[in-house]
């Protein structure tokens, strides 16, 4: 177990009682909530990780089916995901602060998706499982984060949320480790990596359930749920424009492993390896980046993870065939992501207040998750048309325009801003 | 609650569920002694030699029978394929295999320390190793050329990310007497309907080699929807012939493709049904076999195709003659991946 919480707990509320607020205590450093999240996210991810490493072999070598060309979840549900993920945030704000629930049933419903696995033999009832996981996630995304931003310190939050998400993805390297050796002692072990994979995801909802208090926010006692009769969208408006703006010029890391390949000339047998070059990047440097944001300014480094994965472009650009390129590329696609990810989280929390911080961050989630669809789609096409190279030289001049528009829109946050 | 209560419920609850997970594992890995038993009632295997050229003609495959032979290369008389089997002396393990003319590709596992890698293994008549060449993913298809020069196979590139459930495939096809490999046949030029074509979710599965060591047959899948098409190793092209093709399979006589074509209204989890496509008219014919049908068929003669349903223990090998005729047949239990020599 994580020794983290336990040590940490005594500084935190010792009762899950709403009146407790988690304040993070008066110091700098990254409260035990904000650990005690990250153990949760830890957890699962080992857990959802595990399912997702040996899914394609379990497809194929345990059910005998060929999933070629077979997209187990289509355009629609991204839609249907997006959706989730709003209602989910307005549901964790309203009545004063539910984002404990809300996160409990999103972790418990991706938990309750495992078993299942079990019984679910063909395609399509694979696909609702696994659509039910991801719905489950996109439920709790939002309450989660808005509880690290609510339990940290307006001037630790970059840290904060850079320690979460380190955790979050040592959790994903983690999984296929598990799911592999445990496939290497059993014969046809898919049912015991599912087994496995649901204990692990109980354990974390317990963690969260037992070690994350509720919160509690600064929301009028009398909690009518009409919590949006007029709300203020102004510190909304300029986060979400320009996540969403970068987001449209964010090609998918499929398209940036397939262009590792195509441009660098990366071999075939080392295509499974590279999201794990971007992961270890992302891992090392989550922590110090969203430090580095709490110094210098969250929107600085925002775009600065920005200008990363424009020299990504950049390099893939290139065409060189060099030893080195393919690990510089993995290096700084791994930077986009830590400069990015929670430091995202952590800038547009300085605008929100209290009572909608989780509301307001799954718009900008939102905004920037169909953003990146769209890029996708967008891409795919212009490579259609005009080729792999002409789509990456389009895709950059969009990124860089796309950035200098951010960089004069970006939202002015005074460092030291009280949250309410 | 206080910590210490707190604590106690997490203790509590983690050796619960340590105990079902161990519980988990052990039953799973315990179905290793299980499955080295053969069971009351299958088939007969010796070990012995044998041969990928031989007097009299032979039924190659992977057995699937449960024993010490299991999952093991394994021959059987053609004529008779429910005769006696042999295994070969050595265990020579493959997931697929195919062969032509003294030439097998078998398609294998190697277990690494963190993780398993596949690899291609080039076998002589004899079946010793000739080479090998690393696979990028898990195995599906494997394909010899008639005159044993070429070899093919396809793997599934899983997913790339918690999101990645689509599944992308690589079809490599190598030239066993140069030794010169074109690990995916996405370097080819796509010719579709009459231009030139570059998309990048273009995938390719399912090679067929024609006799004549420069064309093969191939599908290719993008924006949803499949292809068959003639691909031409010299000038490293592939050009579009007709859509909804699926595991093409060439006639020994070069003028039919035996195939699976996805037919609308047909469960999802179910969607093919096998036909064979005359190269000439382009004239499909749906063939007898009532059941979806998920293999790249393997062709007897001129009039009969072989081709593996889901079975007891992993797959069964079916017959059905390749006009659409008569109807299908069992011809062999417990079996995978079959070649007549």
């Amino acid at each position: 177990m994580y020794v983290a919480d336990s040590r940490a707990t005594p500084s935190a509320p010792t009762s899950a009682e709403p009146a407790a607020r988690p304040r993070a205590g008066r110091r700098r450093a990254v409260g035990p909530t904000v650990f005690a999240l990250g153990t949760v996210s830890l957890i699962t991810d080992v857990s959802s990780e595990m399912v997702t490493a040996v899914l394609p072999l379990y497809l194929v070598a345990g059910l005998g089916l060929s999933p070629l060309g077979f997209g187990l979840l289509d355009g629609v549900y991204n839609g249907f995901s997006a959706l989730v993920r709003l209602v989910g945030g307005r549901f964790a704000d309203s009545g004063g602060g539910r984002h404990k629930t809300v996160a409990v049933l999103g972790y418990g419903l991706s938990a309750l998706c495992k078993p299942l696995l079990l019984v679910a033999g063909s395609l399509p009832l694979i696909g609702a499982v696994l659509a039910a996981d991801r719905t489950g996630k996109g439920l709790r995304t939002a309450p989660r984060d808005a509880l690290i931003s609510l339990s940290s310190e307006p001037a630790a939050r970059g840290r904060a949320f850079g320690v979460h998400r380190a955790m979050d993805t040592a959790g994903a390297l983690l999984g296929p480790l598990v799911a592999f050796l445990i496939l290497r002692w059993t014969v046809d072990g898919y049912d015991a990596v599912f087994t496995v994979s649901f204990c692990v995801a109980v354990l974390g909802v317990l963690v969260l359930v037992l070690f994350v208090p509720s919160s509690r926010t600064a929301a009028p006692a009398a909690a009518t749920p009409r919590p949006a009769a007029k709300p203020d969208v102004r510190p909304l408006l300029r986060p979400t424009v320009c996540a969403t703006l970068l987001g449209l010029a964010t090609v998918s890391d499929a398209f940036v492993y397939l262009l590792l390949q195509r441009q660098l000339g990366v071999p075939e047998r080392w295509f499974a390896l590279l999201p794990l070059g971007t992961a270890a990047a992302f891992l090392t440097l989550a922590a110090p980046l969203g430090r580095l944001s709490d110094r210098v300014g969250a929107w600085r480094v925002f775009l600065g993870g920005h200008v990363a994965l424009l020299a990504v472009y950049g390099l893939l650009l290139t065409h060189a065939h060099s030893p080195v390129l393919p690990y510089a590329v993995l290096l700084l696609h791994g930077t986009f992501y830590a400069a990015t990810d929670g430091v995202l989280m952590a800038a547009a929390s300085a605008g929100l207040p209290e009572a909608r911080r989780s509301s307001g961050l799954a718009v900008v989630q939102t905004g920037q998750a169909l953003a990146r669809f769209g890029c996708s789609l967008g891409f795919g096409a212009a490579w259609t048309a005009w080729g792999d190279r002409t789509a990456l030289g389009s895709a950059a001049v969009l990124l860089a325009g796309c950035a200098v528009v951010s960089y004069v829109l970006r939202p002015t946050t005074p460092r030291t801003e009280a949250s309410t | 609650m206080t910590i210490r209560g707190k604590l106690t419920i997490l203790l509590a609850a983690v050796l619960a569920l340590a105990a079902v997970a161990t519980a988990a594992v052990l039953h799973a890995s315990a179905r290793a002694d299980r499955r080295d038993q053969a069971r009351p009632g299958g088939p007969a295997i010796t070990a012995g030699p044998v041969r990928l050229t031989s007097g009299t003609r032979e039924l190659v495959f992977r057995n699937m029978a449960w024993g010490p032979h299991r999952d093991e290369l394994t021959t059987t008389p053609a004529a008779r394929p429910s005769g006696p089997r042999t295994a070969t002396a050595t265990g020579l393990k493959c997931l697929r295999f195919h062969a032509r003319s003294g030439t097998g590709i078998c398609l294998q596992a190697v277990h690494g320390t963190l993780s398993d890698t596949y690899r291609a293994t080039v076998l002589d008549s004899a079946l010793h190793e000739k080479g090998h060449y690393a696979v990028p993913g898990i195995p599906s298809r494997a394909r010899v050329s008639p005159s044993g020069r070429y070899a093919a196979w396809t793997a599934f590139v899983g997913g790339d990310s918690y999101a990645g459930t689509n599944f992308s495939t690589r079809a490599a096809i190598l030239d066993t007497a140069t030794g010169v490999l074109t690990p995916s046949l996405e370097a080819y030029a796509i010719v579709k309907d009459g231009h030139r074509y570059r998309a990048p979710d273009v995938n390719f599965w399912g090679v067929t080699f024609a006799a004549d060591d420069r064309h093969f047959y191939a599908t290719l899948a993008t924006h949803g929807k499949t292809y068959l098409v003639r691909g031409d190793l010299r000038t490293r092209t592939v050009t579009t012939l007709h859509t909804n093709v699926e595991c093409p399979s060439l006639s020994p006589d070069g003028t039919r493709i035996a195939y699976k074509k996805r037919v609308p209204g047909l469960p999802a989890d179910a969607p093919w049904r096998l036909y064979v496509l005359d190269l000439a008219t382009l004239h499909e014919t749906p063939l007898a076999e009532t059941r979806s049908v998920d293999d790249q068929a393997e062709w007897s003669d001129d009039r009969h195709v072989t081709y593996a349903l889901p079975g007891d223990y992993g797959a069964d090998l079916y017959t059905v003659p390749a006009d659409g005729t008569g109807s299908a047949r069992e011809i062999l239990t417990a079996a995978v991946s079959p070649a007549y020599l």
